[in-house]
């Protein structure tokens, strides 16, 4: 169970008496919540004492009566208030007078409970501050969270970016002293490579764009019947000069055509990764296997090659954003590391699932499920 | 007999390893490449080089500390340098000139990447105690 610190500040000893037993076994459960709330009770008699406690512990829960001594309760949630504490308070006063529920309210009290109460009024009121403390809390700390992942996302960007920028910048230099010769063709590698880097430049700031719009929902989409095979016939082909190149069939197994509600755009992105993947990280003279087909609930499609594989620990960030699986056989492979995190964003506004199978060096196996509500045709 | 010094250049940029390698044996070194920090262990296990340039972040956010380290164990005289962009892309800031990071910073020299020939020479030079 977790503790929340309530202090009570009133000058009636009665008052403090009856709240701390009112309070004392009181739960608050939350039902997606594991553990319940309970409270742990101080007692102040006045605004001076309540700020000395305030000043020392840290306090969840403030009841405070207006009516006090010495400086008064609306006071003392100004100075709460200022010194910016993570309470949140709830006024109890016999005199309650709009013009002071107003002030309260304008210096942050987040409700106002009027005396005499009732034990279960009490309890309501100390219910309903609790869950917005709690809800206020998780807001924040998520919203921390979210700053920290884009943080980490910018610095992994800038990182993508400035290492072709720099690897450009460094052939250039060689080339502006003429250190590697005096004719252009001396230079012919690096002004190759240099072409390559911007091209992957240019392919990362272009997925960026797509995964920044899948992200926050502006990318437009333009939801109709689309043809799945046609989209997937439309990839092979365009994939097809970069299979030829190292020798690499493409078999198929699919019907003659497949309609599913959908934006033709996000599924050609789709077909084009997974397939561009089968290719590019396949051995020479290799196999890739693409098979569509349906079940009672769901559009399945099965893209298989007989490449370098992926092993379990690569598996399992397979879908992160920027990774890139590194080593020996990947090196010379351009790529943005962000096709299939892209993939699976867009496949998941279907509602669908997409899976990884493979072994090093045999092959890999991505397996693509959408709940379809359309019918082969 | 090879009388010319060997530096171990490992980098996962196959661009930044090809310009480390042309300034380098400018310089009149030899040299031997690794892409990744697996790849450096294999060619130390025969080569002992006489100096090394790691990259930081490869297969790891931390595989050149790491290398550094294993390699500093196999050949503690063997003076290492560690290439890395990090400082200016996440402001994390660290050196080798403290004893704290003496500790666990098992590399001689911490360079930017993007470091100038005349300067990455001199700095060679120093190390090897030329």
């Amino acid at each position: 169970m977790s503790d929340l610190k309530v202090l009570i500040v009133d000058d009636e000893p009665g008052i403090r008496s009856g709240i701390s037993r009112i309070l004392r076994n009181y739960r608050v459960g939350y039902p997606f919540l594991e553990e319940d709330f309970g409270f742990t009770l101080t007692e102040a008699e006045t605004g001076e004492i309540a700020l000395e406690i305030l000043e020392k512990q840290e306090i969840d829960i403030v009841l405070l009566d207006n009516k006090l001594p010495g400086i008064e309760g609306i006071d003392v949630l100004e100075q709460i208030n200022k010194r910016n504490y993570d309470t949140a308070v709830m006024m109890i006063t016999s005199y309650a007078s709009l013009e002071l529920a107003v002030t309260a309210t304008k210096r942050g009290a987040y409700n106002f409970v009027p005396k005499p109460f009732t034990p279960e009024e009490l309890r309501g009121a100390i219910e309903s501050i609790t869950k917005h403390l709690f809800l206020k809390r998780m807001t924040k700390k998520m919203s921390e969270t979210a700053r920290q992942i884009r943080f980490q996302f910018l610095s992994v960007l800038s990182h993508e970016l400035k290492s072709p920028i720099n690897a450009i910048e460094g052939y250039l230099k060689i080339m502006q002293e003429k250190q590697a010769g005096t004719s252009i063709d001396d230079y012919m590698h690096m002004i190759n490579r240099s072409i390559e880097r911007i091209t992957g430049m240019r392919s990362l700031i272009m997925d960026m764009l797509d995964l920044t719009r899948i992200e926050n929902g502006t990318k437009s989409r333009n939801l109709k019947e689309v043809d799945i095979i046609e989209c997937t016939k439309m990839a092979i082909s365009s994939m097809e000069p970069m299979a030829i190149q190292k020798n690499i069939k493409i078999l198929t197994d699919f019907p003659a055509s497949l309609l599913l509600t959908a934006d033709s755009n996000e599924v050609e992105i789709i077909a084009n990764n997974l397939i561009s993947n089968a290719i590019k990280y396949n051995r020479d003279n290799g196999t890739v296997t693409i098979s569509i087909f349906t079940d009672k609930t769901n559009l399945n499609i099965i893209v298989e090659d007989t490449g370098i594989g992926i092993n379990a620990e690569e598996q399992e960030f397979l879908f992160q954003e920027f990774m890139r699986i590194k080593n020996k056989k990947t090196q010379n492979i351009s790529g943005s590391g962000l096709g299939l995190s892209i993939v699976k964003k867009i496949i998941e506004l279907y509602n669908g699932t997409i899976t990884v199978e493979s072994q090093p060096d045999v092959g890999t196996k991505f397996l693509v499920k959408i709940p379809f509500k359309a019918q082969p045709v | 007999m090879n009388s010319r010094k060997l530096i171990l250049i490992v980098d996962d940029d196959i661009d930044f390893i090809s310009q480390i390698k042309h300034y380098c044996e400018k310089f009149g070194y030899e040299t031997m490449t690794a892409n990744s920090e697996n790849e450096a262990l294999e060619l130390i296990k025969t080569r002992k080089p006489d100096l090394a340039m790691l990259d930081l972040m490869m297969e790891k956010d931390d595989s050149g500390f790491i290398l550094s380290y294993k390699i500093k164990q196999k050949y503690p005289d063997v003076p290492v340098i560690i290439a890395t962009a990090v400082t200016s892309e996440t402001g994390l800031i660290f050196g080798v000139e403290s004893h704290e990071e003496q500790q666990w910073i098992k590399a001689d020299l911490i360079m930017e990447k993007g470091v100038r020939p005349d300067q990455l020479q001199r700095e060679i030079k120093r190390l090897l105690k030329e």
